[in-house]
């Protein structure tokens, strides 16, 4: 089987971006390929894919606010719009900000929210700043972790809403000293509901990544993955972990904040063929283990949703010698996703030859050009 | 030019009214004025008596004239239910529908140490009294489905649990919608179909 004869089922085709960052006005026609984007320093490669991540409900891969992103100094407010085709049909997205308001959404012309967005569509990137998240704190390894898992069951991100706005009324109470215990009680109920729910959902996923990762061929070193506590076990049932918090209401009350629950779970890795843990690995197993992760959560999207994910690669070849750069090319291409990638010049992408399209950005006088071309 | 200052003024305070902007606000002071002594002084008249008499009601925090409203001195409604609403407009809603034949208690608002609303600024305490003083059998819980109106809800049924039978309103009621938005039928439907909490 050839990777071309697998039908590609999400992708985007036409996408235009209005005064977003260093773009004034873009536009691009695009088949289901992977995009290989490459151009200096500075020119809005990542500005480019960064738009493409709000495709997706968040803030998007820079996690930056909706007035971070409009483009100075006129500052009047950005528009991205594209045809997504996804195994439901081809649906017109349209998200934008205006006046420095949180950015909407529209879908075939109608209002729509971001989490909508989530079931039409499943986003995943990986970019430079995740080249430390082995070393760094939990916080980025727990942020990768849910949106693999929101990649999976897209409620997840509505569940892990309500249950930190559950927390942080309860840790406002510790700081406060408050002792009304049924105060306490009546969010420990919500956040327990909430909180057993996004350890399952977290387990799942885990579930689902370690099957794609055994059962697939690939070049790249398969990640052991496990749930771990930054102290303690994590209660698992809804009542174990009302339980748990109502125990704890005294130690938190000490410390002004909750002590016990998914907010303290941590992600932790191993490089499965070493036994050797993630933190420890070189910076180029890091990033391969990384990698690996994203593909095999990829395969298993393909399996379950019907498509594989856009997948945003930033600053890929970086770390990736030629040999693990051209097994990744061919692994992107049997999956069938529409993986943006960038990278300086187009001579990293020369082992994806005419199985992708490209994209020059280049720079002049602070607004970014962009420039279909075919492959060098 | 101070022939227009005092209208000026008019359309000002007029534009801060909710659901009016300063546009449809210079409208309707047009409007009045063009109809001075059939609308204008009328309107006047009853907002200077209502301004001088409107309070909320010492037993449920609905609005009234009177110390106690009407459906709290009406003997037919202490039929021992209690309907617990976030706000003012949520049991004027519940009145449209006609079916609840009880009496209410207005929160103001719910529960939020983040906003600094505690059990005490949300009349909560004075619910806990009225089970007793009232001989209520039933509570029913009429709040939002987002997360402060759900705390609420578990806070009263945490203190009221064992002394009466608490209730919600059916699914039906948006996530996060407020009773004002919801027609009479499906008020009614969702207190008919009401499930034990
Ligand atoms: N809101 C903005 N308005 C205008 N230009 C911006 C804005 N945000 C970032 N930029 C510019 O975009 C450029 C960086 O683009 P980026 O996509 O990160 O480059 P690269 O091609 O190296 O990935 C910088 O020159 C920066 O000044
Ligand atoms: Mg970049
Ligand atoms: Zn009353």
């Amino acid at each position: 089987m050839t990777a071309s004869a697998r039908v590609p089922g999400l992708y985007l085709s036409d996408l235009t971006l209005s005064h977003f960052r260093s773009h004034l006005s873009a536009r691009l026609s695009l088949d289901a390929r992977p995009v290989a984007i490459h151009g200096p320093n500075g020119a809005g490669k990542t500005n480019l894919i960064e738009a493409v991540s709000l495709f997706s409900p968040g803030r998007g891969l820079r996690r930056a606010a909706a007035q971070d992103m409009v483009r100075r100094p006129e500052a009047l407010g950005w528009k991205i719009t594209g045809i997504l085709h996804a195994p439901g049909g081809a649906r017109e997205v349209e998200t934008w900000s205006e006046n420095g308001a949180a950015r909407q959404v529209r879908i075939d012309a109608k209002a729509g929210t971001q989490l909508v967005l989530g079931r039409i569509a499943r986003v995943l990137w990986l970019v430079p700043s995740m080249d430390r998240l082995w070393i760094e704190s939990a916080e980025g390894r727990r942020r990768f972790l849910d949106r693999m898992t929101m990649s999976f069951t897209p409620d997840h991100a509505e569940v892990v809403l309500s249950y930190e706005k559950a927390m942080r009324e309860r840790n406002r109470l510790l700081k406060d000293q408050v002792r009304d215990g049924h105060w306490y009680v009546a969010l420990e109920r919500q956040m327990s509901e909430s909180g057993a729910q996004i350890h399952a959902n977290r387990q799942a996923a885990l579930i689902r990544l370690d099957a794609a990762q055994t059962e697939a061929e690939t070049a790249f070193p398969a990640a052991r993955l496990e749930l771990v506590q930054s102290e303690g076990a994590m209660p698992e049932t809804v009542s174990d972990l009302r339980e748990a918090l109502s125990e704890g209401r005294f130690r938190d009350l000490a410390a002004g904040r909750t002590l016990i629950g998914p907010h303290r779970t941590d992600l932790f890795g191993v490089y499965a063929a070493k036994g050797v843990p993630a933190r420890d690995c070189s910076t180029g197993e890091q990033k391969a283990l990384l990698v690996s992760l994203v593909l095999a959560n990829g395969r298993a999207l393909a399996r379950d949703f019907g498509a594989p994910p856009l997948l945003l690669l930033d600053e890929v070849a970086a770390h990736l010698d030629a040999g693990r750069r051209a097994a990744l090319y061919d692994e992107i291409c049997a999956l069938g996703a529409q993986a943006w990638m960038t990278g300086t010049g187009a001579e990293l992408f020369a082992e994806l030859g005419d199985r992708a399209q490209y994209i020059e950005v280049t720079e002049e006088n602070g607004t970014s050009i962009t420039r279909q071309s075919d492959p060098a | 030019m101070n022939s227009t200052r005092d209208i000026e003024a008019l359309i000002d305070a007029m534009a801060k009214l909710p659901g009016l902007g300063p546009r449809s606000a210079r409208r309707a002071v047009l409007h009045l004025i063009r109809k001075r002594a059939l609308l204008m002084q009328p309107l006047a008249d009853l907002m200077g008596q209502v301004a001088a008499t409107a309070r909320e009601c010492l037993n449920c925090g609905n609005v009234g004239t009177t110390d106690i409203c009407d459906i709290c001195a009406s003997e037919k409604r202490g039929n021992g239910q209690i309907c617990v609403v976030e706000d003012v407009a949520d049991l004027w809603a519940m009145e449209r529908g006609q079916v609840f034949k009880g009496r209410y208690h207005v929160l103001g608002g719910t529960l939020s140490a983040l906003d600094q609303v505690g059990p005490e600024q949300l009349r909560i305490p004075k619910l806990i009294d009225r089970v007793d003083a009232e001989s209520v059998t039933e509570v029913i819980l009429a709040l939002n489905a987002t997360i402060d109106g759900q705390t609420t809800a578990h806070y009263i049924a945490d203190q009221l649990e064992g002394r009466v039978s608490l209730s919600s309103l059916a699914q039906g009621v948006p996530i996060g919608g407020e009773l004002d938005y919801l027609d009479d039928g499906t008020i009614a439907a969702a207190l008919n179909a009401r499930k034990s909490f």
